[in-house]
């Protein structure tokens, strides 16, 4: 395994988009790209899943399965035997 | 209770100043420190700062001290309302993956405070990292309020403030050097109490020199990496976090070499081993860990790591530490 951060959960359907861009504002690393009018899905690989795109898109055309990218957190969270990771 | 309240320019709203004081900077430095984190929370409710009116901006932030300290102080020159949220202390964005910096709360805290009867528009500028907890168009439905996401960093809300927009760099998280370095006290302070003792429990299974070497696994991996981290080839922490244990080792491994020539090649070569199996294993370890202060790690990233690279740390860290235990334990019958 190269790069374990290439591959993630986020989606896009374009079809489902009413071009509100309210993805492009709340995404912190630039995922999705205002272009020609519409929105679009470029940068997928810089996702880190924080799901603000999803809780914003007011169509659902955004979906993720968001949660805390920490090993700290997953780690307690498996030992412990519980199920909603959480940093705190 | 925040430490700037004065006046009230009207009923039950408190007036705050944008000024921060010498005893702010020293909660704050306690708090990059890592003590207090827990104290002090500001109160939730609604802030004046300067002499706002019915038409000025309103801005929500977190009962965090630092989270809220940054927002008034980029207010200097600002009349408006600061709308704080019960994210029972803690920063907007780790509170916003959580939820309590959200939608409910936001709406709650619109309602707890009849913000609609302090101000007659209905625009709400939200920190832009609150967005994974706060859906804006649930919270215009529920309170008729719109929620217009401000810049990243609250330094840039006069510049947002002049054009009503952020530009696309006040839109991305960075992780610089800077903000990696803030991390370096508090890293530095946690570990000292565990650096202690698990170089105290490697003395007792290989000497002077297995306790260095946790010594300098646990340093590098929790106060040097996450400094040195972008500058290490691969991709993934974990193989960063190899590399650079691996490096490390290598001095020790030269020690064991050329320091104990009253022992056998063979014995020599198996201590040599233990620090190539121990000291990249803890490394790597943490080096795994500080995926949560970053600010850009992926959940499936890391899963991927944790299932990929745990067990082959877990399988050198055991084994370095049974060849230790096994090498001392010969020492003393004098194999």
């Amino acid at each position: 395994m190269l790069n374990a951060y290439t591959v993630n959960t986020l989606r896009f359907n374009p079809e489902l988009c009413n071009n509100c861009v309210m993805c492009t504002t709340v995404c912190p690393h630039a995922v999705f790209l205002r272009m020609n009018g519409a929105v679009r899905l470029e940068y997928p690989e810089r996702c880190m899943e924080c799901g603000a795109c999803q809780v914003n898109c007011p169509t659902g055309a955004i979906s993720v399965d968001s949660g805390v990218g920490c090993a700290t957190a997953m780690m307690i969270t498996a030992l412990k035997g519980q199920k909603e990771v959480s940093c705190g | 209770m925040p430490s700037q309240t004065t006046d009230t320019p009207a009923p039950n709203i408190p007036t705050i100043s944008a000024h921060i004081t010498l005893a702010n900077r020293w909660d704050h430095l306690k708090k990059r420190l890592g003590f207090g984190r827990n104290k002090s929370h500001i109160e939730p409710g609604l802030y004046a700062i300067g002499d706002p009116g019915p038409k000025s901006p309103v801005f929500a932030s977190a009962n965090y001290s630092l989270s809220f300290d940054a927002l008034r102080s980029a207010l200097k020159r600002v009349d408006g309302y600061i709308l704080v949220l019960d994210t029972k202390g803690i920063n907007v964005w780790c509170a916003a993956g959580k939820g309590t910096f959200g939608t409910d709360e936001l709406v709650q805290r619109i309602e707890a405070t009849s913000l609609a009867d302090v101000v007659v528009h209905r625009k709400l500028i939200v920190p832009q990292l609150g967005a994974p907890g706060t859906a804006a168009h649930e919270v215009k439905k529920r309170s008729g309020f719109i929620v217009q996401y401000g810049p990243v960093r609250a330094r840039d809300l006069p510049a947002y403030l002049k054009t009503g927009e952020a530009t696309d760099e006040m839109r991305r998280v960075r992780f610089t050097l800077k903000d990696r370095l803030v991390l370096f006290p508090v890293e530095v302070i946690h570990m000292l109490i565990p650096t202690a003792v698990i170089a105290l429990l490697f003395y007792l299974i290989g000497g002077l020199p297995a306790a260095l070497g946790a010594a300098v696994a646990i340093t590098l991996g929790a106060v040097l990496f996450p400094i040195l981290f972008p500058w290490i080839p691969t991709a993934n922490f974990s193989t960063k976090g190899f590399i650079l244990g691996g490096l490390a080792a290598v001095p020790f491994i030269v020690i064991r070499f050329t320091g104990g020539t009253d022992t056998e090649l063979w014995q020599r070569s198996i201590w040599g081993l233990t620090h190539l199996l121990l000291i990249p294993s803890i490394t790597a370890f943490l080096a795994l860990n500080f995926t949560g202060s970053t600010t850009f790690t992926s959940r499936s990233g890391v899963r991927k790591e944790i299932f990929t690279f745990f067990p082959v740390m877990a399988w050198m860290f055991g084994s370095g530490v049974v060849i230790s235990i096994v090498m001392t334990i010969m020492r003393f019958i004098r194999v």
